[in-house]
């Protein structure tokens, strides 16, 4: 039983993966960019769920896991002139070391002073990023060339692939949170999110599962901080601000904490509310402000959480 | 579980004992100077009055709380510092006082958990370990429900179902009985005889009859001190034991 639930999963995704393909097709351009831009942000956003949505830890400082990978990658390949693809392996890497050294001295502590630390420590991430304007050029950010944007050959600056590679970056980092949380140590996450006391005592290393979850936080969010500098040409410290934290929170809480599809839902929700609203009124943050409320008073599951608990129990 | 070659060496060490192992927290000496064995096989039932220091002498004992001072020795080796989750992988079992179970997930996702690093992923002796704990305890019919739904009873058979899906060599178990019916009280000891011989028992308990009824020695604490241990018969026969129970006009 529980073996074709999680088939059915990974089914419903593949599933959900190939209407995205396919819409490549239908939609109008100002959509197609819009919506290879969303996955590419719901990508970080699917990292931040790792961690606060299936482990229960609240991090006010991904930011700082997003501009790693967007520094890392945008800065070898502007000062050290690598290529793209070794570009975006010093990204992940980046991204790896970062969440490895700031998880191992975050999870000393728990709770609001975990929010608090993260934050503090993004903050000094960002404050690093101005300081060394010389090489990041600080707040106006670095344009990455539209020539060094190719890999094997494939021009990312073109929409068709640039939508292709966001589909793709989306879907393998779909299916690998899926593919995670259907695992032994995903159980072992979502047991501390439930309740941390009870798994230390069934003989689980809880601080070193906590540890682990930062780190594959932190690197999907900086994949995708790399993805975005790269598939979009540009870096700028505005990524490592604190509203770039606090991003994250809002569309994994809107889609669904601890839903597989949760983040992609809520960022596309946002990013349309937004845009939608802003073409009605320059006071387009009181109606997002407005819908968020009531999202949150009626749907406090999200919206992939709240289709899961009536229709879809089964969903990852 | 490969700590065997240390218990092996001799039959004649203690399962688990203790070497003045105190606790204060801060002016408070909850836990003072307690030396403590039990040989392996034993049901043994820790009881004391309120404030005794039960629970937090246990709680030295699977890991929970770090000793003041003291030793902790377990199957021939001394685990004073080693932490909680590898006491638990070294054959422990603990159940809390104040029930916690994972609330949001089924009662067998609950068993699960507790059961699939003792398999190592094998997938069949964790279903079956899983099955036969929630049999044991008469929850195998409810095996699909949402634990927090269950009533207080229930929920405190389902953490007992948890430690004994580990197969432990020494099972704590802290106020088991506590909000249990009469009914699930009886099976509750039937099981606690079934299971005594195959593994060592440490039972806090407030309901004497379950006290006299399972166990084979009876330790009293009083003030964060080891008062007496012996036989059920012995204990109801101590005088110390009846005036720290009943007050100094008993006597």
């Amino acid at each position: 039983m529980m073996m074709s639930d999680s088939k059915k999963s990974v089914v419903f995704h593949l599933g959900f993966l190939a209407l995205l393909f396919l819409l490549q097709f239908i939609l109008p351009a100002y959509h197609h960019g819009n919506l290879a831009r969303i996955m590419v942000l719901a990508t970080y956003a699917m990292g931040y769920n790792i961690l606060f949505g299936y482990t229960g830890l609240l991090s006010l400082g991904h930011a700082m896991f997003f501009a790693a990978g967007m520094y890392g990658m945008g800065l070898t390949m502007t000062h050290l002139g690598w290529t793209a693809g070794p570009g975006m392996l010093a990204g992940l890497l980046a991204g790896g070391l970062v969440s490895a050294g700031i998880g191992f001295l975050a999870l000393r502590t728990s709770g609001v002073s975990f929010m608090i630390v993260t934050l503090m420590f993004a903050q000094a991430g960002f404050l690093t990023i101005l300081y060394f304007g010389e090489w990041t050029r600080g707040d106006e950010g670095f344009v990455i060339r539209q020539a060094d944007r190719v890999f094997a050959g494939i021009d990312l600056s073109h929409p068709t692939y640039r939508y292709l590679a966001a589909l793709l970056l989306f879907g393998i980092c779909l299916m690998l949170t899926i593919r995670l949380m259907q695992s032994r140590f995903g159980h072992v996450l979502i047991a501390i999110r439930e309740n941390e006391e009870r798994t230390q005592m069934l003989g689980y290393d809880v601080h070193f599962h906590k540890w682990m979850a930062v780190i594959a936080s932190g690197t999907m969010a900086a994949v995708a901080g790399a993805a975005y500098a790269l598939l979009f040409g540009y870096a700028g410290a505005t990524f490592a601000s604190v509203q770039y934290s606090i991003f994250p929170l809002l569309w994994v809480l809107l889609g669904g904490a601890g839903t597989a599809l949760g983040p992609f839902i809520g960022t596309l929700f946002m990013f349309y509310l937004i845009d939608l609203s802003s073409s009605l009124t320059t006071a387009y943050m009181l109606i997002a402000g407005v819908a968020l409320v009531l999202l949150t008073l009626f749907l406090p599951q999200g919206l992939v959480g709240e289709w899961r608990r009536k229709m879809m129990p089964w969903l990852t | 579980m490969a700590q065997k070659d240390d218990a092996m060496a001799d039959m004649t060490t203690p399962h688990i004992n203790t070497k003045g192992l105190s606790r204060n927290f801060g002016g408070l000496i909850a836990v003072n100077a307690v030396d403590f064995e039990v040989p392996k096989g034993e049901i043994r039932a820790i009881i004391g009055p309120n404030g005794a220091g039960k629970s937090t002498f246990v709680g030295m004992l699977c890991g929970r709380i770090a000793p003041s001072s003291g030793e902790i020795m377990f199957a021939g080796q001394n685990i004073t510092a080693m932490p909680a989750h590898r006491r638990i992988r070294q054959g422990m079992a603990y159940t809390f006082q104040i029930t916690s179970i994972f609330a949001r997930l089924t009662l067998k996702e609950n068993v699960r958990l507790a059961t699939s690093w003792r398999w190592n992923g094998d997938e069949s002796a964790i279903e079956e370990a899983t099955h036969a704990a929630l049999e044991q305890v008469g929850l195998a019919d409810r095996m699909h429900q949402i634990a927090g739904d269950l009533s207080y009873g229930h929920q405190r058979l389902l953490e007992i179902a948890m430690g004994i899906s580990q197969h432990p060599e020494l099972l704590i178990l802290d106020e088991p009985t506590q909000g249990l019916a009469d009914s699930e009280i009886a099976s509750f000891v039937k099981l606690i005889r079934d299971l005594g011989g195959d593994m060592t028992i440490l039972l806090i308990e407030h309901n004497m009859n379950v006290v006299m009824d399972t166990a084979d020695k009876i330790t009293v604490l009083n003030l964060g001190t080891e008062l007496a241990t012996g036989t059920p018969q012995d204990i109801r026969a101590n005088k110390a034991v009846q005036t720290a129970y009943l007050g100094e006009t008993h006597a």
